[in-house]
């Protein structure tokens, strides 16, 4: 197995900044709008650098939207900023006429999404949102693992067309993958090869499935651990190649199960190679306040319970 | 240039292909689109007069037209043909399977002409803000206009637009609210009282200017005040009153008309009183 190192734990957002003020820089067309949460979103160093280019909408996220729509029609590349919540379910609608139908190349980029956003408790730890974005026709959808992914992410999408949803959290987290990671959409990323069991995994949980990893590892078990950062379009040929190999499979996400990355390969899987399949995610549930780490736990979303979701896919095969 | 008369006429043209349109699928809905078409009409062909050659879907050098309401699909589709983005024959496929002319507006099919989606009501205001900001940040000169239905201005959207719009001074837009006092379910009054929209638009810090939308002169001449009030750090406001139905007796101010098509018999006595004045499609 591969050994992933914590070159510092940073949380995801602060990698969203520093990205959207670096192609701001390399691209004049990049506007950013956001819906009152500049410190939280770290958008601050671009508002500050390009005013001009910065624009405030208040808390009207559904107006934010509309006019990240309407900013397109002039050839700009709007990056719209606000939690994960209120970048989807709050304003789905826009987002899908004006936006995901009308095809337009707006960039929403979302924070705090998921449990880890902690004490703020269900009301703002969306777990829906990949489901309702991957439905969405024209709409792709990334979910980076850590803060030099998230960043290098930030500056892919500047440079394709058409809607994108991009996804990160609020905590610090490990940040292991390389700082100059070339980030290709759709292409998920091997970052450690295994024969017994293919884990893919998306978002902060890759460095939980690469915790898993380990201690499967010393008890034998080779595990394939692959981050899948795209969920649409879902790089179907890396992981049929993987399944193709190891036979079972674990999806790890902290996500509805509902929608999110294990339900589209579950889809895939049975359609092209079915499986033994187990899936770590939240199952019908609403969050709750807690700190990022004891909600993990409470709602299976930890290293323990990939272990035993990978022994028990494999007892399947 | 053309003369109110010719407009005129040109608006009965489009009224006849309004209601041949939406009888011909028996589908669609011809009541908002008779009241605006004189408002229409004039914005094309007398205020905006966009350069067909030019059109881009960024809308770069030129003044823009949002519809917000976009159930006056067939409104716009006649208006922008007559104006020559498209063969007036291919209205015959309005909301037909394969047709570049849905329902409401589309970009997928590439309609020339049409730029944003629109049908889910309270969308189109923020939409226009957004092409207003871009031509601000590009330093093009060019307005950008939004038309919207009256019972539309129950969507809470549109308010979080209009506080916006004065907020941040978005001076290179004229809106346009379609107020006909009629909604699906019948009249505003009935379904939810709008109020005073002048009132409020006032307070919200428009420039707000009132119209009767079908009259040729009084359109023609509010459009190119209202286009005077741009540019002087507030949105401008065009609050249009209109008959829903216009052009056609049994229609007139009746909300029934919202969405239901006309049968063959209406049809004919509604054309009886509607002059064929450039050629029917």
């Amino acid at each position: 197995m591969t050994e992933y190192k914590n070159l510092g734990s940073k949380d995801t957002r602060s990698g969203f900044g520093e990205a959207l003020l670096e192609v701001g820089r390399q691209n004049p067309n990049v506007v950013a709008l956001c819906a009152d949460l500049t410190g939280s979103m770290k958008m601050d160093a671009f508002a500050h650098e390009f005013p001009a280019r910065f624009i405030q909408v208040g808390i009207a996220e559904a107006n934010m939207m509309g006019i990240a729509a309407g900013l397109t029609i002039g050839g700009k590349i709007p990056y719209t900023g606000t939690f994960a919540n209120f970048s989807t379910g709050r304003v789905y609608d826009q987002i899908r006429q004006s936006i995901a139908y009308a095809n337009k190349n707006v960039k929403i980029c979302a924070s705090h999404a998921g449990l880890t956003l902690g004490e703020d408790g269900a009301t703002h730890q969306i777990l829906e949102d990949l489901g309702l974005m991957k439905m969405l026709p024209n709409m792709t959808v990334i979910n980076p693992c850590d803060f030099n992914q998230t960043k290098a992410a930030t500056l892919a999408i500047a440079n394709h067309p058409g809607p994108v949803y991009l996804r990160f959290g609020r905590p610090k987290w490990p940040n292991f993958t390389s700082p100059e990671q070339p980030f290709i959409i759709g292409k998920a990323l091997m970052l450690s090869e295994g024969s017994d069991v293919s884990i893919f995994a998306t978002g902060h949980l890759v460095w939980t499935a690469l915790q898993a990893c380990k201690v499967l590892e010393e008890q034998g078990i080779h595990a394939e651990i692959i981050d899948v950062h795209t969920i649409k379009p879902l790089d179907e040929e890396a992981i049929l190649a993987s399944v193709i190999k190891t036979g079972c499979v674990v999806t790890a996400e902290e996500h509805m199960r509902n929608g999110g990355l294990g339900d589209s390969i579950a889809q895939l899987l049975a359609l092209k190679h079915p499986a033994p399949m187990e899936m770590v995610a939240v199952n019908d549930h609403f969050g709750e306040s807690g700190k990022p780490e004891d909600l993990l736990k409470k709602f299976g979303l930890d290293v323990p319970d990939i272990v035993a979701a990978a022994l028990k896919a494999m007892a399947r095969t | 240039m053309l003369s109110i008369d010719a407009l005129e006429k040109l608006a009965s043209q489009v009224r006849r292909d309004i209601v041949r349109m939406v009888n011909g699928v028996s589908s669609g809905h011809p009541g908002g689109p008779l009241g605006c078409a004189d408002f229409l009409v004039a914005l094309y062909f007398k205020i905006m007069k966009p350069d067909l050659l030019k059109f881009s879907i960024d809308g770069v050098g030129e003044d823009l037209f949002f519809l917000s309401n976009g159930h006056l699909s067939a409104l716009w589709y006649s208006v922008l043909a007559r104006y020559g983005y498209f063969d007036v024959k291919e209205l015959t496929t309005f909301r037909k399977l394969g047709s570049r002319l849905q329902g409401h507006p589309a970009t997928a099919e590439g309609l020339p002409g049409v730029r944003m989606s629109s049908g889910s009501l309270g969308q189109g205001l923020s939409v226009a803000i957004g092409a207003s900001i871009a031509k601000k940040m590009n330093n093009d000169d060019h307005l950008v206009y939004c038309l919207m239905g009256d019972g539309e201005l129950q969507e809470g959207q549109n308010w979080e637009a209009a506080m916006f719009a004065a907020g941040k001074k978005v001076d290179n837009l004229i809106a346009v609210v379609d107020c006909n006092g009629q909604q699906i379910d019948g009249p505003n009054e009935r379904v939810l009282p709008l109020g005073d929209l002048q009132a409020k638009f006032l307070s919200f810090g428009w420039n707000v200017i009132s119209m009767y939308g079908n009259d040729m002169t009084e359109v023609v001449e509010t459009l190119k005040k209202a286009q005077w009030y741009t540019g002087q750090g507030q949105p401008v406001m065009i609050l249009m009153t209109t008959h829903m139905g216009y052009g056609v007796d049994f229609m007139l101010d009746n909300h029934e008309w919202h969405g239901i098509f006309p049968n063959d018999e209406q049809t004919k006595s509604a054309l009886e009183q509607l002059e064929e004045t450039v050629g029917d499609y």
